[in-house]
């Protein structure tokens, strides 16, 4: 049987900015079929979805369904033209039963929860979903809330239903449930899109494969006609050439010792599993992984931020004398002489006070220098002047508040502060996130500076052909395991997508 | 018992009062909207509608009648309030000021306007505003014929209240059908715990958060001309309504945010209030009394917290206010 195509996008690009977050791209979406978008993080596949479902409008392009050119201007129109959006952050009362949730928004119904519980019982039942009309949602779990999120875009009548990362938050088994009830939308005709980075799932679910890779769509595959090698290579593409200046440093030790290290999360869940690895000086440790593999818990607990429950954490000091860190909260870290420093990836949330300037960020990590009653203000206010001129930063002056500089300077603020500290290991997640090119190089180069000092960088990184070219090792974690240590020199760009996503497929 | 009898009928006078101005603040807090200014809206409200019954009857003359003057006090007490909350919404809604700050400045605002028109009335009257006793009987009428009344204690407890009691009774009524069966307050519920939910639902939560302010608020201010018209009998007086809207705030807590519980709360809340006259025990202090109130309502926010019914919350985006591009 012929499948209908049910929506088609044509030429579809959008920018924020100066950035180019979808170009020119092609896609096809058909009746009674699972589409997986296939991509790295930030390859615009949300984006992409987003103008989809009357989020964004694109800049240029068209969008035709059954052939005619539409125009979906709000998430309503969407509804109107069968479009519906399952978007990673659930959209939903919590005090609200599921049926409440459900009617939500929808004008021509009639309040009348009895009849809405029994449209929704019998939707449940068509397609297989378990689930309570009358809960509320708060006492719902994750995959339940779900339930409800789907529930409520077929309820409007959806023939083409996208997905955002619906596994991400699921257990194994909570996913095979999913993936039945996809099936059985499939056999009754809808089209269906998910957005996913999971390459087992890709295989096993969906009948076609669209990859986009930094903004470009790539192609699009009939997945029993590929494997996952050849996902590899279409998602992260051939090697880029960066030209990062990569010094060798003498003579490398041991600085940070992380051993058997294993994170719960509030709910329970491990976010770190037995990640043992070692940080030396002079050397930059790249960290890979898809997004949420646990490299915020990672830097977090080294930091004395995250909880532990398990594993051990050691700094050594100069003739091998080690501390043990773990269980020790920032303050006492500090106490203890470790030289840590940390680039955290929510620079104006964790990083800086944003309503604050220059010098007032300054302040934060030496006021308990000061003695007496009234805070010391000369030293911070010179540091923030060493900053504002050898980093360049943009600003009108040091007590201007850092809320309002662009991306590419607060980073500059921050970094330039942590490694103003003289830090003997040097923390930082996604530190080249949202910034241009130039700013870019100049923070790799201040990594690069610090590493020749005989600092123990760690980089948290996304951009692959980056950590391949930055780093001198990586690191690469899967969910929350560690999937291999590689040098960074001799590896593969393949290799390490393999490894990033790989993983997951061997643990289930 | 004739002391607990006038006890409780004193206590529901005093509780009409709090009544409107705690079911003013629930409407207005269930759309996400914390308005502390409720205290001023109140003393506008008794200020405006003792001028509009004060005028009303300065024109009218002798033809005054009673139920005409009591619909022009609420009317205009009523549009004191929701103008007061206009400019409260339009600073947090539309301009997205802080809630907490504009609270208070509306408070300090509504006191000293309603200072102001008591003032001016006062002095341009020549010293003395009080409408006639007409007028004056017809505000603290009940609206219940003399045989229910004159029923021993029942008739005392139930019928011998004034039309405002009853009428507030009514709102409440109304209130509780409005968030708990119709559609419209299904929505307004929504956009008071989750405005990014509700603003995907298609929900125009903008003209929900001002609806209910405004109306909100001029429900709070029907409060304060109940006050001025029966407790104070149809008098300005700048004392009696201070703390007032401070008290209907942490009513409108003890309440759970619930209409049908502000109709006991607010009675129980006004025994409290005036148990200082009726029931004095030597070497106690009136001001021991009179913090009761606010005691009582830290024992509920503690027991609800402890209980940890989502139920019994206040609406979650309370205080937030909600920009669409900020994620």
């Amino acid at each position: 049987m012929e499948n209908k195509c049910a929506i088609e996008m044509k030429g579809i690009t959008k920018r924020f900015g100066k950035v180019v977050a979808n170009d020119s791209i092609d896609l096809s979406i058909y009746s009674g079929e699972i589409l997986a978008l296939l991509g790295e993080n930030g390859s615009g596949k949300t984006t992409l979805m987003n103008m989809l479902s009357g989020i964004y409008q694109p800049d240029e392009g068209k969008i035709f369904k059954d052939g005619q050119e539409i125009y979906i201007r709000s998430p309503r129109e969407a509804y109107q033209y069968g479009i519906g959006m399952i978007h990673q952050h659930y959209k939903l009362v919590e005090v609200f039963t599921a049926a409440q949730n459900v009617i939500l928004g929808l004008d021509d119904e009639k309040l009348d929860l009895a009849k809405t519980e029994g449209k929704v019982k019998e939707i449940a039942s068509r397609y297989g979903f378990d689930i309570d009309p009358s809960m509320k949602v708060y006492d719902m779990s994750v995959s339940q809330k779900q339930t409800v999120e789907i529930i409520k875009v077929l309820y409007r009548g959806a023939s083409i239903l996208v997905l955002d990362e619906p596994t991400a938050v699921l257990t194994p088994q909570e996913t095979q449930k999913l993936f039945r009830i996809l099936k059985n939308m499939r056999e009754d005709g809808k089209a269906i899109i998910i957005i996913t980075h999971k390459l087992n799932e890709v295989m096993e679910v969906s009948d076609k494969v669209a990859v986009l890779r930094k903004g470009r769509y790539v192609g699009t595959v009939e997945t029993r006609n590929t494997n996952p090698q050849a996902l590899t290579d279409m998602m992260v593409g051939h090697a880029v050439m960066l030209n990062i200046d990569r010094p060798k440093y003498e003579k490398p030790e041991e600085k940070l010792i992380v051993e058997h290290l294993t994170v719960l999360d509030q709910e329970g869940v491990k976010r770190l599993d037995d990640v043992s690895f070692t940080a030396k000086t002079g050397e930059i440790l790249g960290i890979a992984g898809i997004s949420g593999s646990g490299q915020k818990e990672l830097l977090e607990a080294i930091t004395g931020l995250y909880p532990i429950k398990n594993g051990s954490i050691r700094f050594v000091r100069e003739k091998g004398k080690e501390v043990e860190l773990m269980g020790l909260p920032p303050k006492r870290i500090r106490q203890e002489g470790v030289g840590m420093a940390f680039v955290p990836e929510d620079r104006l949330g964790m990083g800086l006070v944003g309503s604050m300037g220059m010098t007032g960020n300054m302040l934060l990590r030496s006021w308990r220098k000061g003695k007496g009653l009234l805070v010391e203000k000369k030293e911070p206010e010179e540091l923030a002047k060493k900053i504002w001129e050898e980093l360049e930063v943009v600003t009108p002056g040091t007590n201007y508040p850092v809320r309002r500089l662009s991306g590419g300077n607060v980073q500059k603020v921050l970094v330039g502060r942590e490694i103003a500290s003289q830090p003997e290991v040097l923390l930082t997640a996604y530190a080249v996130r949202g910034l241009d090119i130039n700013t870019s190089y100049t923070i790799y180069n201040l990594l690069t500076e610090e590493k020749m000092k005989g600092v123990a960088v760690v980089y948290v990184g996304e951009d692959l052909d980056v950590l391949l070219e930055l780093s001198d090792r990586i690191l690469v974690l899967c969910g929350g395991q560690v999937a291999g240590i590689v040098d960074a020199r001799s590896a593969t760009k393949e290799e390490i997508g393999l490894m990033m996503t790989q993983f997951v497929t061997k643990e289930e | 018992m004739t002391t607990l009898v006038a006890l409780i009928v004193a206590a529901v006078t005093f509780g009409t009062v709090l009544m409107y101005g705690t079911l003013g603040e629930i409407l207005t807090e269930k759309s996400g909207n914390l308005n502390l200014g409720v205290e001023g809206i109140m003393y506008m409200g008794g200020a405006f509608g003792l001028a509009g019954a004060f005028y009303y009857e300065k024109t009218a003359g002798a033809m005054a009648s009673g139920p005409f003057a009591i619909t022009i006090a609420i009317l205009t007490a009523f549009l004191a309030g929701a103008a007061a909350s206009l400019i409260y919404s339009f600073l947090t809604i539309t301009l997205r000021t802080n809630q907490n700050v504009t609270g208070l400045a509306l408070s300090i605002f509504g006191t000293g306007v309603g200072q102001f028109v008591g003032e001016f009335m006062r002095v341009s009257e020549g010293g003395y505003v009080a409408l006639g006793n007409n007028l004056k009987n017809a505000f603290s009428a009940t609206i219940f014929p003399d045989f229910l009344v004159s029923i021993p204690v029942v008739g005392s407890i139930l019928f011998s209240h004034t039309v405002f009691f009853y009428l507030a009774i009514v709102v409440a009524i109304l209130m509780y059908i409005f968030l708990t069966k119709t559609k419209k307050g299904l929505y307004l519920t929504a956009v008071g715990e989750s405005q990014s939910t509700a603003d995907a639902a298609g929900i125009n939560i903008t003209k929900y958060k001002y609806l209910a302010t405004v109306i909100g608020g001029g429900i709070s201010a029907i409060g304060g001309m109940v006050y001025i018209m029966t407790t104070a009998g149809c008098v300005w007086n700048h004392e009696g309504l201070s703390g007032v809207g401070w008290l209907a705030v942490a009513l409108v807590i003890f309440c759970m945010w619930r209409p049908l519980n502000a109709i006991w709360g607010s009675v129980l809340f006004g025994a409290m209030m005036i148990m200082y006259l009726r029931v004095s025990l030597p070497f106690v202090p009136t001001e021991i009394y009179k913090i009761l109130p606010y005691v009582v309502t830290v024992i509920v926010l503690i027991l609800t917290s402890m209980r940890n019914s989502r139920d019994k919350q206040p609406p979650a985006s309370l205080g937030i206010n909600y920009f669409r591009e900020e994620r």
